[in-house]
């Protein structure tokens, strides 16, 4: 915060807004987190904060350093694009993990996998021992 | 002014990340099942991430980028190891 008195006011007020929006952003989805009901629901929530949270905190990082520095400072954008696609896929992996998971042990709360009708018989290793 | 509205408004963001760090933590440690847990750890990532970023802005430092980066790297490779162990039950075969 040394220099932070060269900053514009309006550069001050921009990078001070998208913080605020971006730390109240994470907040929600972490909310969500802890309260929403089951696993599945639970999954989406955090992505609140790694999609609009991380864009509006990369932004003011981007603005604070371009206006301190006097040049257009981008590095950030090396985090966005990376976060961008790794989220989605750590996330598809730990779903798949958790349906896989639920299928196995015969849970009646997720769906069955779609199957061609001859593959029926393909269709007991996902079942309970007892039929269920 | 401006140093005065930047240096509360990055305390006051580095307060909320704080609160959402701690809800991560507290559904690492509660969560019913290891997909809980492994889910709140990934959100624990993610938010010391956007935390060191927020550090980064406060000092003026470029350093903080540097290890936001790291976090970001070693919390997806450990996620997706993780999801990968409660699929298979190994993580390389």
């Amino acid at each position: 915060m040394m220099h932070a008195a060269e900053l514009p006011a309006w550069a001050a007020l921009l990078t001070a807004l998208l913080l605020l929006s971006g730390a109240g952003l994470a907040l929600i989805g972490s909310l969500g987190l802890l309260r929403l009901e089951s696993f599945y629901a639970r999954v989406h929530a955090p992505t609140l904060g790694t999609t609009l949270g991380l864009a509006c905190i990369l932004a003011a990082s981007m603005l604070y350093f371009s206006m301190l520095q006097a040049r257009p400072v981008l590095h950030e954008l090396l985090i966005a694009g990376f976060v961008t696609i790794t989220t989605p896929v750590s996330l598809m992996l730990l779903a798949r993990a958790a349906l896989y998971r639920d299928r196995r042990a015969g849970s009646t709360e997720v769906p069955m996998p779609v199957l061609p009708r001859d593959a029926e018989a393909a269709l007991g290793q996902w079942r309970a021992p007892d039929g269920g | 002014m401006s140093a005065t509205l930047l240096i509360w408004s990055v305390t006051l963001a580095q307060l909320l990340l704080a609160l959402a760090l701690a809800c991560g933590c507290l559904r690492m440690l509660r969560g019913p099942d290891a997909r809980d847990r492994l889910l709140g750890f990934d959100a624990v990532s993610v938010n010391a991430m956007l935390l060191l970023l927020v550090f980064g802005i406060r000092t003026g430092s470029a350093l903080y980028f540097e290890m936001a980066l790291v976090i970001a790297l070693l919390g997806f490779v450990g996620t997706a190891a993780f999801a990968r162990f409660l699929m298979r039950g190994e993580v390389i075969e």
